[in-house]
């Protein structure tokens, strides 16, 4: 092993460490930062699954919430006092997730032909129109319970752990969110590794193609089409998956969720982080998720001191400094903070004047 | 047959107003191929200042004509200061880049203005004062209102002034010739630059008055209200062959009838009793089994972005090829 090599074996090994030991540390501070690292985790996943989409692929993707969306319900619609159903949770993820694969073939099939910009406006409109239906398919028939959301989803249970609840286990207290951040990181571990096996095979060398230049990859002989298609699914599937633990950590969802700034959200992750770059991308969802927390304990205490009442919400500040994240690291970073080889050669080549 | 007229009306009006805003994303289009996200934001400034100059003049009690026009001439210029700084600050400086660049910066750039409206105007609804009289006129059977004709002829007048822009003078003719060769165009002398900021700001200019125009109509401004407005608006610039300028026109009018008689009849339409299809319970006594009711309005937009897009992606109008790479 050469030195380099120990070095990033350390490396990992410490970062393995603090991932494992990370709950423990935030439990100490409060439950509520352990469902913030949840979630933080949820967006890891949601931006990992977006990357195969915008970042292996090139196909920028503004309505990928929709496919989360999707995994949700199929999640809460299968395990909750809606319809009577409770399947196990092991049973449903693979469901949602494949329904979400149809709901991308669905959007991917008739928008193939288009490129860059265009496709991004049609997937917003897709997102949007998933989002109205949520929303409004609650008559004739009560599907969604429209705005009000459905509530009552069963928590997950493997085995006979239920994770809504804390166990003792070997004179150690772990509560339920801390059992749901194991499992998500599980989910996380198990995602970065069929992502890096993707990124690495004959699929993610075809993307890569496809986003270089898409008539040359055709010319090559790659199918490009189905091959599209496949970015379309698998970046759709981990949205359901994500979707999926969503609901089943939050036992509550309703449209709300799965608007389009949530969209946006995940775009600013994979593309502040880096895109196509999967450490780049896991930074990017990482740091977005836990500005908005940051600000909460640094910008109310702030202003309350200063001003004695609160003149700028924290939510505001987040959305601007997003907005602003996105414009500058255009301006000046344009391959992100991590970028990957490709796609820093890629977006900085030579401008015209 | 009177519903017909009413929702080809109402539809009429709304579609003027789509029209004027998609001209601005058809011209930036045309000219640097860049989908300005952030157009619809300029819509709703544009509406926020008129209200909130409006308000404050209808209060000191001026007649209402001219309450409008004030309101209507202070948003023009703010919103043209919003266009030109981010097409100087976030657009110029990636003239060249990857396409998904300058798309992702116009987001940015979205997120920032309406965040900035949420904090100067709150999250709150400002509403129009009631000072003008509703007076309605009857025309075959439907009602339109003063508002509606105001905004119809407003349109027209701004669409034969736009054409007249663009096809008659020498600033048109520069920006015809950027928008075909812009390295040509610049060795013929036509400063390319300022051009493209001068397209930017007439498209603004537009947005004030759409903007005024599209809350006159409904009574209220708040800052949500440009995202769907400017996606709307955009599916009718694509509707209408993006880059086109009559295209825009009549997209935007096509898009307002078509979501106005979708909404008008979605419901009668799907609903099942009328086949006889519905269940036993909700269809006596003349009840309804609806599918889809009035509230999928919002679904039309997208559903004929995604059509034409897929079917004709050049547009009715367009020649120029939605795929373009």
């Amino acid at each position: 092993m050469t030195k380099n090599g120990r070095w990033l074996w350390l490396g990992f090994a410490l970062i393995a460490v603090t991932l494992l030991l990370l709950p423990f540390a935030l439990q100490q501070v409060g439950t509520a930062w352990v469902r913030i690292a949840n979630l933080a985790l949820l967006y890891v996943l949601l931006a990992l699954g977006l990357n195969i989409v915008v970042g292996f692929a090139g196909l920028l993707d503004l309505g990928y919430i929709a496919f989360y969306a999707v995994g949700a319900y199929v999640y809460a619609l299968l395990a909750s006092p809606q319809f009577g159903l409770h399947l196990p949770f092991w049973a449903i993820l693979p469901i949602g997730a494949a329904v979400a694969a149809l709901f991308g073939v669905m959007l991917g099939a008739p928008t193939l032909k288009l490129r860059g910009d265009y496709l991004a406006i049609v997937t917003l409109g897709f997102g949007e129109i998933v989002r109205i239906f949520l929303n409004n398919l609650s008559q004739p028939v009560n599907i969604t319970r429209g705005p009000q959301g459905i509530t009552g989803i069963d928590p997950v249970r493997i085995g006979g752990v239920d994770f809504s609840r804390s166990d003792n286990l070997l004179g150690v207290v772990v509560s339920g969110p801390m059992k749901y951040y194991y499992l998500l990181l599980l989910v996380m571990l198990l995602i970065i590794v069929v992502n890096v096996r993707l990124q690495n095979s004959r699929i993610g060398r075809a993307w890569e193609a496809i986003r270089e230049d898409e008539t040359a990859a055709r010319a090559m002989g790659i199918d490009t089409t189905s091959i599209k298609l496949l970015a379309f699914a698998l970046g759709a599937s981990f949205g359901g998956v994500a979707g999926g633990m969503f609901a089943a950590i939050q036992g509550f969802i309703s449209p709300e969720s799965f608007v389009l700034v949530e969209s946006v959200m995940v775009v600013s992750m994979v593309v502040l982080g880096g895109m196509g770059n999967i450490p780049g991308v896991i930074l990017g969802a990482v740091l977005l998720s836990f500005v908005p927390e940051i600000l909460r304990w640094t910008v109310e205490p702030a202003q309350q001191a200063l001003f004695g009442r609160m003149i700028v919400e924290p939510e505001v500040i987040r959305m601007l400094i997003f907005g602003l994240a996105l414009v500058l690291v255009m301006l000046f970073r344009p391959a992100g903070l991590l970028p990957s080889a490709v796609r820093k050669r890629e977006l900085t080549h030579e401008r015209i004047p | 047959m009177d519903i017909f007229v009413q929702q080809l009306v109402n539809g009429l009006t709304l579609g003027a107003v789509y029209a004027i805003v998609a001209l601005g994303y058809t011209m930036v289009y045309g000219i640097i191929q860049l989908i300005n996200f952030a157009h619809g934001e300029v819509v709703m400034i544009g509406a926020m200042v008129a209200f909130t100059v409006i308000n404050a003049l209808a209060a000191a009690g001026m007649p209402p004509l001219l309450v409008v026009l004030v309101g209507t001439a202070c948003a023009i210029p703010v919103c043209m200061l919003c266009a030109y700084t981010m097409e100087r600050f976030a657009y110029r400086p990636l003239r060249g880049a990857p396409r998904l660049a300058p798309l992702i910066s116009a987001i940015g750039v979205s997120i920032i203005l309406q965040h900035l409206a949420m904090l100067i105007w709150s999250r709150n609804v400002m509403a129009f004062p009631q000072i003008i009289p509703l007076t309605t006129y009857s025309f075959f059977g439907a009602s339109i209102t003063g508002v509606q004709i105001a905004i119809l002829l407003l349109c027209f007048a701004i669409m034969t002034g736009l054409a007249l822009l663009v096809y008659r003078t020498r600033l048109g003719t520069a920006m015809r010739a950027t928008a075909q060769n812009p390295q040509v165009a610049r060795l013929m002398g036509v400063d390319v630059n300022r051009v493209i900021a001068a397209t930017f700001v007439i498209g603004a200019a537009l947005a004030a008055v759409a903007g005024v125009m599209v809350g006159t109509y409904y009574g209220v401004a708040q800052y949500t209200m440009g995202s769907v407005l400017g996606l709307k608006a955009f599916a009718a610039a694509v509707l209408g062959g993006i880059g086109n300028i009559p295209g825009a026109m009549v997209g935007g009018l096509l898009l307002g009838v078509v979501e106005a008689l979708g909404a008008g009849y979605i419901g009668d339409l799907t609903d099942l009793c009328r086949y006889g299809l519905g269940p036993e319970a909700s269809c006596a006594d003349g009840g309804h089994f609806v599918l889809f009711g009035s509230n999928y309005q919002d679904v039309f937009a997208f559903l004929v972005l995604i059509l034409v897009l897929v079917f004709r992606p050049s547009g009715l109008l367009g020649e120029r090829v939605g795929d373009r790479a």
